[in-house]
């Protein structure tokens, strides 16, 4: 299979380098000034011996940070991670983004598939999870309205690990019906966002009845929330989307939606996310050594940084491992490919439920 | 090396994901087989209804005709294996590379499925019962001036294949000309058969777009399950729990088959020594028929002892070796935590591992990266004790001291029972017992089978349903 390139520039590399120091300046100013910053970290800085503020210049220094331990966030009271500076303005508890989040994702999408003012589908985890207001959000910042159909995650595991795999059948066709009932509903839905077994349910059931996704409606879907395999991808652009655009994000409440490069039979459908940087920044490092960034195309263990006026966390060891890859032309800065259960943890979680 | 497509009712398709099959001992790779996805089986079963109409074109007959000649090249002939080809040879090494099955057993297993192709017309008249084949292909029929119905319940048969016994085919072998078509999952280690007998299938007549093979993980396993209206699975208790009530699903998992001893014929035991040593010791202890228990009032310690002592000298072999006769555990870690089961079964009161004095050293044999598992014999003085019903993928029997009077009670349940006994009041209580499947009065080796028989249920009855079926002429 031929393999094409789309490499960025080194000065562009370069500018997006300088421009991520600028923000980590930035927002540690924002973070350890006791004026705007959040009481975990002016709490934090005061077992340091030494001023972030002063001491912070560049993303490389933000590894004087140390590793940051997800059991940190684990826990209340909430309010140790609300910046000062922010004090009095709306908080949601998954929320961390705010607008930036989806004002820059918006840009990723193609208009033509993607097109301004009309109506999406959200078919996919809501509840308390940040998912859903970030989809409608984004619809709504692109003029459109946008229609849910949940589906509970933490049943579906349950389902699955008590066996009872009639009623997850049950259970999936119950959120694909709903699905199929509002795409029938005349409402212009053209967009949609939704994870990749769902998009296989509802392609499969659209097919059953005589038509497609495309022909449904439906011109632009962004993927996400599982892991995305390139044979997933290439199956179904091949087999399930009619000509419909797909574009696969990689992302959690912490880092928001990390776009993907092109992808297709060029690059053998491979998958290679880039993180919304600078607002939050991705590495892949050593399994054994995280203080060693490894070498593009090895794998290794993914490091989120998230870098916004509403949260900062330094370095974070990731549940996901995968491989590094360049910076592409348009997101000139390090990406992620095959992204998947990191592989201690893999053996007990149940993954890829929805 | 190798590469082995996914083939989607006959059409190689090379998926972007592949897993190695390797060779046991050496961990080098001897394969690369696509991986399906699940949602890939979901859009393909659409076109199931196909792969019969394609077989129904075709009298029964003939189909048997063709399978045999399928079988002949099976047996004889190199093939096509995904990019390449394999001769008869090349595929034995193969698959005693990838299963750790000694070659003299992977041949054996081959003659049992070409045996079994051979006779197809005699099994299909002895599994349906002298049925005329022309009511299975229109639905309908009459007989001794009966009109008579069998419907298919489904087009395909879906097959979730396991790696560690190769002689498992034969249970799916009748299903072409049966007019359905086959959804084949194979083991992860045992591609081999499924790829040589589709393509033997192929060259000798069967439309290729009866034929669908699926390599992959659980995800395709279960999709396989889930889009066909017919299944057989094979696989451990867990299997067999899950799947014990689903009416779409026929499981076959651990046998537990057993041989008792009757109070009227225990003392002549050793009369019956070879039939014992033969039960459990036949393809390496792998297949569910292989004997796991024997059960007497009397004389246990004493056929516990002779039969460990028989199998006492039993040695790894090269698995080209012409007298191998154990296989190695392929999975790493399995052999050994097998062994520490069954110490710690042996620590049960009243449980003797009668091998352990016969042994010069561990049971666990670690030969370069292949584990094995020399021969156990275990003698409990209690059916009691929960080693009487265990069973394990290698040669190993518990012999069970229990009265008579309580062996069917306490057997559990039992897919191959050989009963040595002339007591007409006790074999009529063996015949009525219906947690016994295949029953052999007399000193039949468990691990003999008929082919014209039944094995674990009809696989007739479970793709046909007789039903009534009235006709009247129109005006």
């Amino acid at each position: 299979m031929q393999v094409q390139s789309f490499t960025a520039a080194p000065d562009e590399v370069g500018q997006a380098r300088a421009a991520l120091d600028a923000r980590v300046r930035e927002v540690v100013d924002w973070h350890f000034d006791p004026a705007s910053g959040s009481p975990f970290w002016l709490e934090r800085a005061r077992t340091f011996g030494w001023d972030p503020r002063r001491e912070i210049k560049t993303f490389g220094d933000l590894r004087r940070f140390g590793e940051f331990e997800d059991e940190w966030l684990r826990g209340g009271p909430v309010e140790r991670w609300l910046p000062r500076g922010l004090a009095g303005r709306p908080v949601y508890v998954f929320e961390t983004g705010g607008r930036i989040d989806y004002e820059l994702f918006s840009a990723t999408l193609p208009d033509e598939y993607f097109p301004k003012g009309s109506n999406w589908l959200m078919l996919g985890p809501s509840g308390p999870r940040r998912l859903r207001l970030a989809v409608e959000h984004l619809a709504q910042y692109r003029g459109g309205i946008c229609f849910c159909v949940d589906l509970d995650p933490r049943w579906v595991i349950k389902l699955i690990q008590k066996g009872w795999s009639e009623h997850l059948q049950a259970y999936k066709d119950h959120v694909i019906d709903q699905a199929v009932t509002i795409l029938s509903a005349n409402h212009d839905i053209r967009c949609m966002f939704t994870t990749p077994k769902l998009l296989e349910a509802l392609a499969l059931r659209l097919e059953s009845i005589g038509t497609t996704i495309r022909k449904a409606g439906i011109t632009g879907i962004f993927s996400g929330g599982t892991e995305f395999t390139p044979q997933w991808n290439r199956f179904a652009h091949e087999e399930l989307l009619d000509g419909a655009y797909m574009t696969p994000t990689y992302g959690n409440t912490l880092m928001g939606l990390a776009a993907s490069a092109p992808s297709g039979p060029h690059n053998g459908y491979k998958i290679t996310y880039y993180a919304p940087q600078p607002r939050a920044v991705i590495e892949v490092v050593d399994f054994d050594d995280p203080e060693r960034i490894v070498e593009y195309g090895e794998t290794g263990r993914v490091r989120l940084t998230t870098l916004t006026k509403e949260f900062f966390m330094p370095g974070l060891l990731e549940r996901d491992e995968g491989e590094r890859e360049p910076p592409y032309e348009r997101y000139p800065w390090d990406g992620v490919s095959g992204v998947r259960p990191y592989r201690a943890f893999a053996a007990t979680t149940t993954v890829g439920v929805y | 090396m190798l590469n082995l497509p996914v083939i989607r009712w006959g059409e190689p398709y090379t998926s972007l994901e592949v897993d190695e099959v390797v060779h046991f001992a050496t961990g080098e790779p001897i394969a690369r087989v696509s991986r399906a996805n699940g949602g890939l089986i979901q859009r393909d079963m659409r076109k199931a209804a196909r792969a019969r109409e394609a077989l129904r074109a075709i009298p029964i007959d003939e189909l048997i005709a063709r399978v045999g000649g399928a079988g002949e090249l099976y047996m004889h002939a190199p093939l096509p294996m995904g990019d390449g080809t394999q001769s008869p040879d090349e595929f034995v090494h193969a698959q005693s590379a990838s299963t750790g099955l000694p070659e003299r057993m992977c041949r054996a297993n081959m003659k049992k499925n070409a045996f079994v192709l051979a006779g197809m017309r005699s099994i299909l008249t002895a599994l349906t019962r002298g049925l005329d084949f022309e009511v299975l292909t229109r639905g309908h029929g009459e007989e001794r001036q009966v009109p008579i119905s069998y419907q298919a319940q489904s087009p395909v048969l879906g097959l979730v294949l396991p790696s560690n016994s190769p002689g498992v085919h034969t249970l799916w072998l009748p299903i072409i000309p049966l007019q359905m078509g086959l959804v084949l999952k194979p083991g992860p280690q045992e591609p081999w058969t499924p790829y040589r007998m589709a393509a033997a299938f192929f060259e000798a007549g069967i439309p290729r777009e009866a034929i669908a093979i699926y390599p992959g993980e659980a995800d395709v396993g279960a999709a396989v399950l889930d889009s066909c209206p017919r299944s057989l699975i094979f696989g451990g208790q867990a299997t067999v729990e899950r799947y014990r009530t689903h009416p779409r699903v026929r499981v076959h998992g651990p046998g537990f088959s057993k041989i008792l001893l009757g109070d009227d014929q225990v003392d002549h035991w050793e009369r019956y020594l070879d039939m014992m040593v033969e039960s459990v010791f036949v393809n390496s202890g792998r297949s569910c028929i292989n004997c796991s228990g024997i059960w007497a009032s009397r004389h246990t310690r004493e056929i516990a002892d002779a039969i460990a002592r028989r199998l006492a000298d039993v040695r790894p072999l090269p698995p080209d070796h012409p007298e191998a006769a154990l296989a190695a555990f392929t999975v790493p870690g399995a052999a050994e935590a097998i062994s520490k089961a069954i110490d710690r079964d042996a620590q049960a009161p009243g449980v003797t591992d009668v091998t352990a004095k016969y042994r010069p050293g561990s049971r666990l044999v670690k030969q370069r990266s292949a584990d094995y598992l020399l021969p156990t014999v275990l003698h409990a003085a209690s059916a009691d004790a929960a080693v009487a019903r265990q069973e394990y993928m290698f040669p190993f029997v518990t012999v069970v001291e229990c009265p008579q009077a309580k062996m069917l009670e306490a057997i559990g349940p039992t897919l191959v029972c050989t009963a040595i006994t002339c007591n007409e009041e006790f074999r009529q209580q063996l015949v009525d017992a219906v947690h016994i499947d295949r029953l052999n009065l007399g000193p039949v080796p468990t691990t003999q089978l008929n082919w014209l028989q039944p094995h674990e249920g009809n696989i007739v009855e479970f793709l046909f349903r007789a039903r009534a079926f009235q006709t009247a002429p129109l005006d």
